[in-house]
């Protein structure tokens, strides 16, 4: 059987590897907020038959709304995306009519969202407490679900540290998304975080029920060689589901889905697929090491892990 | 559950064919077979969302200072007014639903014309009857009140002929929330004029306070602007009167209406707009389609190739699930949006999962020197604890979710975890019952010899 459990400290590396320099750009650069969190209007037009006009036309005619702080930008459709600060729906109507005007054609509103400031404040505090009821809500879930067996709090603890991880990863492939594509942290973001929560753990459930069933069966053997015995026997299953299967469709949504759902989809992708991770070298590893107390070897002179 | 297993067949045919009616039509009717009469008919055509179909969307914000309380009663009637407004514009679907204490969601599918929407209602009226003292203000005068200040039509200017704006502000005595009845009626002259009926507590402080003013003039604004303004010729303790002036039949029920459905009990305000071209929409249900579709392909034949025999049986579950599902959605007019595609995909990945649970744990039982049916029982029994156990954390993740995107009217977030969460139970029930059922058949009827190319072990 294969030992996956004795290199867990590799794991512990690797993860820390991928999380840190996504976090590190995070905490210097801050989070690319959208509209939905900050509140400001974002309108995506399309000139047709006029002329286009040029960004420094269109900040100007924000200007001359009032509006001073509007940013320009071409879509790969060949739209343009103008974000600002909130928009009224009259001055909405005056900048549309501006344009018409001086583009001499028509202009199309692909897309118009204007959030208010109290909003978007409001927003982004039910969304962290969404986020921390979830948490909360899988810890009991998972410890009343494994309350026969001994210890079961730490199955919830281990659980909820490896979803932060999966959380850590996300935000590191979103922070990296920022920097190269643009991407924005919106309502969709969050959806697709959640439910990476959501199949974390899920996915930790599965492994952790291997664990539950064996230690009944295979009462004698060590912990370790237990929770070793437990994933490689769900292996198989977290490679079908996730990689085969759950992958493949959001592969599909990625590429085929429009560009609406395409970061919803990639970071749907990799949170996923660190869920699977997670569960196996992250998780079981952790309990291993709870179980074993390893943190007093940790300090101490000489020690191999 | 029912024992034999010919019952379950049947029952599982039945469910798929009328899973598939529902998916095929777009109405279905049953008619009585004797007389031809239709005895039930329920019109299921599928509900797209914004994002699919373009359209507009407004978050409205009750216009109180923070922390003022909002009850719960008036902000239900609020809805119900900018509901009877909107629809009287005759855009089909929409809908407007509260979205927490002080907030509600309206959404214009396919709307056009975004403007003539947020015009109607922004100036949905508030009814106001105001203290004016002996000052008779002409009609169509703007006059200040002392109720919640900053209402929508505070920066209009005053439009009276004379351009004299009242500086006073007037005391309001209530608002047309304590209107229980509008009718038009005739006044003592026989001219067109407005009976009202008042609530017991409207009809309490009316009465209060036309006997304290006899002679004095009352106002009815309507968005602050002067519609009446009659003298209290007596003492009214029934809550029921009468607001006469210079009103044609046409006049008299215009204002009727205006009262009836523009008295809105709170003022609101936009404080979310997204408007969707219908272009981005159409692009996007396209293409997630066809996303779905190749996904499907891909993952039917990966079970087929992998897991053989059960594997197409399983495919053919995850057909009977995506058909239910989908039946569900369109019978109770859930609204599809992009994210509930995608939580739906995401829900076939957890059918997908039970799936394979099983047929893993099938496997080793084969593995293990078991026999066909032996295994086939274990599978289903072994893996049942974990399937359970997953999946409702995944409901209880999605009910949060749920919750979030319900108080906020972000329908996207509410779109996908109802999708996601009823996806899930679905899914549930093909695992274990139908996969089940046509495997145990199949394996009945066929004896497979050579378990390794059959079971791919």
């Amino acid at each position: 059987m294969i030992d996956i459990l004795s290199k867990r400290y590799l794991y512990f590396a690797f993860s820390l590897l991928v999380i840190l320099p996504g976090l590190i750009i995070l905490g210097a650069r801050g989070l690319p907020l959208s509209i939905d969190f900050t509140g400001g209007s974002l309108l995506e037009v399309k000139f047709e038959g006029g002329t286009a006009l040029a960004n420094a036309e269109l900040h100007q005619l924000y200007e001359n709304a009032g509006i001073d702080d509007a940013q320009v930008q071409t879509t790969d459709s060949g739209t343009l995306q103008i974000r600002s600060s909130f928009l009224s729906n009259e001055t909405r109507d005056t900048i549309l009519n501006e344009m018409r005007t001086q583009s001499g054609g028509e202009v199309s509103v692909i897309r118009f969202d204007s959030v208010g400031p109290s909003i978007g404040a409001a927003v982004a505090s039910r969304a962290a407490l969404a986020v921390g009821v979830a948490a909360l809500a899988v810890v009991i879930y998972i410890t009343f679900a494994f309350r026969k067996v001994p210890n079961a709090f730490r199955y919830g603890a281990c659980a909820i540290i490896a979803m932060v991880h999966d959380v850590a990863v996300v935000f590191s492939v979103a922070v990296f998304g920022a920097m190269f594509f643009d991407w924005q942290i919106d309502s969709l973001f969050l959806t697709a975080l959640l439910t990476v929560i959501g199949f974390s753990v899920q996915d930790k459930v599965v492994v952790f029920d291997r664990i539950r069933e064996n230690s009944n069966v295979l009462r004698r053997l060590e912990y370790e060689t237990l929770v070793n015995h437990s994933i490689v026997q769900t292996l198989q299953r977290s490679i079908n589901t996730q990689l085969m299967t759950v992958e493949f469709l959001l592969l599909a949504l990625a590429l085929f889905g429009g560009i609406t759902l395409r970061e919803f989809a990639v970071i749907l992708l990799v949170g996923l697929f660190s869920g699977t991770y997670s569960s196996i070298f992250i998780a079981a590893p952790i309990l291993v090491l709870w179980e074993k107390r390893e943190w007093k070897n940790w300090f101490r002179r000489g020690a191999t892990a | 559950m029912i024992r034999n297993l010919y019952t379950r067949l049947v029952l599982i045919v039945i469910v798929a064919a009328l899973a598939i009616w529902v998916d095929v039509s777009d109405e279905i009717q049953l008619y009585n077979p004797f007389n031809d009469t239709v005895l039930f008919s329920r019109d299921i055509t599928p509900r797209l969302g914004l994002d699919l179909q373009g359209g507009l969307q407004v978050l409205l914000e009750a216009d109180l200072p923070e922390g003022t309380e909002v009850q719960a009663e008036n902000m239900q009637t609020a809805r119900d007014i900018v509901e009877n407004r909107t629809n009287a514009l005759g855009v089909t679907e929409n809908v407007i639903q509260l979205a927490g204490e002080r907030r509600i969601v309206g959404e214009f599918p396919g709307a056009e014309d975004a403007d003539a929407i947020l015009d109607i209602i922004q100036q949905t009226g508030l009814l106001e009857f105001v203290d004016t003292g002996d000052f008779r203000p002409e009609e169509g005068t703007v006059l200040q009140t002392d109720f919640a200040t900053g209402s929508t039509e505070e920066t209009t200017p005053p439009t009276d002929a004379n351009g004299t704006e009242p500086p006073t502000v007037y005391h309001t005595i209530m608002t047309g929330k304590e209107l229980r009845s509008v009718n038009v009626g005739v006044d003592p002259q026989g001219k067109p004029a407005i009976d009202f009926a008042l609530s017991s507590e409207g009809a309490t402080v009316f009465a209060q306070h036309t006997a304290a003013n006899i002679g004095k003039i009352l106002a009815i604004t309507l968005d602050k602007r002067v519609v009446s303004a009659p003298g209290i010729e007596g003492a009214i303790p029934d809550g029921q009167g009468q607001i006469s002036g210079s009103f044609t039949a046409e006049s008299a029920n215009t204002l009727a209406v205006q009262l009836r459905y523009g008295s809105l009990p709170i003022p609101l305000k936009v404080v979310e707009t997204r408007i969707i071209g219908p272009t981005l929409g159409e692009d996007s249900l396209q293409k997630s389609l066809m996303a779905g579709l190749i996904g499907m392909i891909i993952v039917i034949l990966f079970m087929g190739i992998y897991y053989r025999l059960p594997g197409v049986v399983a495919a053919i579950a995850i057909l009977f699930y995506a058909a239910i599902a989908f039946a569900i959605f369109k019978y109770f007019h859930f609204t599809l949006t992009l994210p509930g595609i995608a939580g739906f995909l995401l829900s076939t990945g957890a059918a997908l999962d039970a799936n394979i649970l099983i047929f893993e744990r099938l496997k080793e039982e084969l593995r293990n020197g078991r026999n066909l049916v032996q295994a086939v029982d274990q599978g289903w029994t072994r893996a049942w604890s974990s399937i359970r156990d997953s999946n409702l954390a995944t409901i209880i993740t999605s009910l949060i979710l749920y919750w979030f995107g319900s108080t906020f009217g972000a329908t996207i977030v509410k779109g996908f975890s109802l999708t996601l969460a009823l996806g899930v139970i679905i899914s549930l029930f093909t695992a274990i019952y139908v996969t089940r059922t046509l495997l145990t058949i199949v394996l009945r009827n066929f004896k497979p010899r050579n378990l390794q190319s059959w079971f791919g072990i």
